[in-house]
């Protein structure tokens, strides 16, 4: 047992360290909600990975992955996370990009893993909806075969940021009589500027834009966008899904957050005294910093075992359930904290062109939309109910 | 004991009930807090005209004789419907300041305009610095001739963009935070030297800064006692407190209301989503919080008119359990909805919102925690 990073893993944040102070873009900061930012500032920095070959770092190395362990990939997105960078979008990186080197052909991994490694292709996740949320497995979008196309009829929806996408994957219903629904879906690679496609904005509680209804009329799709077999396409999903949810944890990230929340209670004052010396709220604080101790250790274990060969299985359900509490008891903290400023609704100001919030401490204006926003992180990626389920038939065996 | 109405506060709740269904419904809610005042004075001229603003005062204060549990009863049916329009400001507390200690001529000008909708006032106590500590104050009133000067800086006073006069709380002597020295004024908005900003909440309303610079205040804008305003404000906003808690069941019962038949008409799995346990024993849960909520709401406005001790022991209690449920309902009712929860067009979204600013206003869980705990050492 040792918990002690080795001399080369200190070595190696030391490396990370100096790349991201040298070449991490100075006005990039990240804004309280995704859409918030410009599409160019949330490619910035893994357009600048990309380059150095940092961008896939989970990648087997033949396809551009950095051959890091697991622990050096922890390093990497903690020391990110310390400057609160703006990362590359998991669609591509982390969601499609491994499921096309490791079910794709030859000529759909020479297509389409440079532009991901790159940043030039911005891909959407076409999974959810209406009907099909929890129950992926019912949905409805067709692709119905034509000669050498498909032609795929319906709708998507939860699209995170497909304003913006070049290229979507798509589950669609190839075989509407398969016995049991999960075999007659298909994995299919969309550009999303072929005809026919309609992609209307949803907006938020918090008041942005970050997801999409995606309409699908007609659109005509290349057979070769099918990746691996016609109606293979739920063993990919879930492939994908069980990366999907490593990183969701967001340890690294709601380290951060506390260190931001204890600023904000060192400032605010109670009392004449700074918020963070009031038992009641130090208890929660530090609640929260014992919770996100045991979630960090947890995932370290996971870790372990994956650096010893074990792929993320099922316990991966329990870092996405734990993470994401912890992220919402974070936005809930910081709302507290800030009292009577959370109430402003900062997208009321007209835009001058600067950051600055006319009125109360800056740290404030964007507690409450964060809060709001952050209730999305137990319902997708699979619902905190569902992962509980996960782990009750793949766990406890009930 | 009785937890019965009488037949005058039920023709109040049907009244306004009644109103809030035909006038508030969801649609045109979301078109008043989007157009460019934010609210309906047409409304509240029919509240007025309604006598719903003159439902908590005495008659010979122009009211209808009611009190506490008429405003308890307007506040649970302005929950259910998001009523915006600014009642707990002009009436809970300016109308609350007026009824406990203005003088005869200041009921004259100014309660019987805020009962007839003519005045609408707004409440200027928060400031940057303060927190919930109702006694920390920079802004100052210097005696000045016959009269106050006024100066310094109000946070987040609701209503304030479509009031007319503001109740203004200043010091007038002693150290930031000391409990005497406080004193409480009635200023005009247009009055030399008043300023605003306006924006809108997070939670559908409006609210400004509000910047006094040397603002004349005449001698007889003085409501109370001068250097002894720190009871009287306690009290008042205790009063509000209680109102808020009110208007927190309204909204919480709601929005149970709508979780339960999203969740019987969701299907996943080939099922009503209503049929999985753990979702089953989430809405009895949140059963469970609001029927709690609806007992602390009844408790407080019960014990408003007790002693001071008592009073306050009893609305801190109330915002505490209130909070903490307003926090469970609003969040599992979005969790429910899943990904149609996040959306903005979808009434559940609102009532979390709203559900979530009422957490803190009048006094976070934490604060009315620890006054709580400070009354229980006291006792
Ligand atoms: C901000 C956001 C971004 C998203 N991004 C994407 C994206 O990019 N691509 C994409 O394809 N999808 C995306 N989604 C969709 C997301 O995956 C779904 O919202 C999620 O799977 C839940 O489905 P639903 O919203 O239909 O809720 P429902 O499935 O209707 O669930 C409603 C409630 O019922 C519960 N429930 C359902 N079934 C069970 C059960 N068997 N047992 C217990 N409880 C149950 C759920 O947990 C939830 O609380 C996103 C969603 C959000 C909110
Ligand atoms: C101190 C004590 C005094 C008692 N006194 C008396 C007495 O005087 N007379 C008498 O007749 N009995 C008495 N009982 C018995 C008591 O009523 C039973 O213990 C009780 O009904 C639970 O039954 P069980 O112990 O068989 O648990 P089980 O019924 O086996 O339940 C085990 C667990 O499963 C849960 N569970 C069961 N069904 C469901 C469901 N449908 N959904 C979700 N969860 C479920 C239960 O909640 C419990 O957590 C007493 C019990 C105790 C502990």
């Amino acid at each position: 047992m040792n918990l002690e990073f080795t001399a080369e893993e200190n070595a190696f944040r030391d490396e990370v360290r100096s790349f991201i102070e040298n070449n991490y873009p100075q006005n990039i900061e990240r804004a309280a909600v995704q859409d918030d930012m410009s599409p160019e500032d949330m490619t910035a920095w893994h357009k600048i990975l990309g380059e150095k070959g940092w961008s896939v770092p989970a990648w087997p190395e033949q396809y551009g992955g950095t051959g890091w362990t697991p622990t050096q990939r922890y390093i990497w997105s903690e020391e990110n996370a310390r400057v609160n960078a703006v990362m590359p979008l998991p669609f591509g990186v982390a969601m499609v990009g491994p499921v096309i080197y490791t079910f794709g052909n030859e000529e759909q991994k020479a297509k389409h893993l440079p532009g991901i490694r790159s940043g030039d292709v911005w891909w959407c996740q076409g999974y959810s909806e209406p009907g099909a949320g929890s129950d992926l497995a019912s949905l409805k979008t067709t692709a119905v075969r034509d000669g050498d196309d498909y032609i795929l009829n319906g709708q998507k929806t939860w699209t995170t940021l497909a304003q913006h996408a070049d290229w979507g994957f798509f589950l669609c219903r190839t075989d509407p009589d398969a016995p049991k629904p999960q075999q007659g879906i298909s994995f299919i690679l969309v550009d999303m500027n072929t005809p026919g496609i309609e992609v209307r904005p949803i907006k938020l509680i918090d008041g942005g834009y970050e997801v999409n209804e995606v309409w699908l009329t007609d659109v005509r799709v290349p057979a070769e966008n099918l990746i691996g077999e016609e109606n293979k396409g739920w063993t990919y999903a879930k492939f994908l899904l069980a990366h999907e949810r490593s990183g969701i944890a967001g340890v690294a990230r709601s380290k951060r957050g506390v260190e931001q929340l204890k600023e904000i209670a060192q400032h605010e004052m109670l009392d004449g005294e700074p918020l963070l010396q009031d038992m009641g709220f130090a208890t929660k604080v530090s609640q929260l910093e014992i919770d996100l101790a045991a979630l960090e250790i947890t995932e370290l274990r996971t870790l372990a075992g994956e650096q010893a060969g074990k792929g993320p299985g099922p316990e991966s359900s329990l870092l996405k359930v734990k993470g994401t509490e912890i992220q919402q008891r974070l936005t809930e903290l910081t709302l507290e904290a800030v009292g009577y400023y959370g109430t402003p609704d900062f997208r009321s100001f007209p835009a001058d062109g600067s950051n600055d919030f006319p009125i109360g401490p800056d740290y404030a204006h964007s507690a409450a939309p964060t809060y709001f926003n952050m209730r999305k992180t137990s319902i997708y990626g699979g619902s905190n109910e569902i992962q509980r389920n996960i782990i009750t038939k793949m766990v406890l065996g009930l | 004991m009785d937890f019965n109405f009488s037949d005058e506060q039920n023709m109040v709740r049907d009244g306004i009930s009644r109103l809030v269904r035909e006038q508030y419904d969801w649609d045109t809610r979301r078109a008043v807090i989007s157009s460019e005042s934010g609210w309906r004075p047409e409304f509240w001229a029919q509240l007025a005209e309604l006598g719903m603003l003159a439902a908590p005062f005495s008659e010979e204060d122009g009211g209808f004789g009611g009190g506490a549990v008429e405003t308890m009863l307007i506040m649970e049916e302005f929950g259910k419907g998001l009523v915006v329009e600014p009642f707990i400001p002009s009436v809970v507390c300016a109308g609350g300041f007026l009824k406990h200690a203005g003088t005869a001529a200041q009921k004259e000008e100014y309660l019987s305009a805020i009962i007839a909708g003519e005045k609408v006032f707004a409440f200027a106590y928060a400031e940057p610095q303060g927190r919930y500590d109702l006694a920390n104050l920079t802004t100052t009133a210097k005696k000045d001739g016959d009269g106050f000067s006024l100066n310094g800086q109000k946070a987040v006073v609701i209503g304030a963009p479509w009031a007319s006069h503001f109740v203004v709380t200043a010091r007038t002597s002693g150290g930031q935070s000391d409990v005497g020295g406080v004193s409480v004024f009635i200023v005009a908005k247009d009055a030399e030297g008043v300023s605003l900003r306006d924006y809108a909440t997070v939670d559908g309303r409006r609210a400004s800064e509000v910047y006094f610079e040397n603002v004349a205040v005449s001698a007889d804008a003085l409501i109370g006692e001068l250097d002894n305003g720190l009871p009287l404000i306690e009290t008042v906003v205790d009063e509000a407190t209680a109102a808020v808690c009110a208007e927190a069941t309204g909204a919480m019962q709601v929005t149970h209301a709508m979780t339960l038949e999203y969740a019987k008409q969701r299907k996943q799995f080939g099922v009503p989503i209503s049929s999985f346990q753990v979702l089953q024993h989430r809405m009895v849960d949140m059963f469970m919080e609001y029927e709690q909520s609806i007992s602390m709401s009844y408790l407080a406005t019960i014990k408003l008119d007790e002693d001071e001790a008592e009073r306050k022991h009893a609305v801190s209690s109330a915002k505490v359990r209130i909070g903490q449920s307003a926090r469970f309902v609003g969040q599992s009712a979005v969790q429910t909805h899943g990904g149609m929860g996040v959306t903005d067009e979808t009434a559940v979204g609102s009532y979390f919102k709203r559900l979530s600013i009422i957490e803190s206003e009048f006094g976070s869980v934490d604060h009315h925690m620890r006054r709580h705990i400070k009354l229980t050492a006291a006792a």
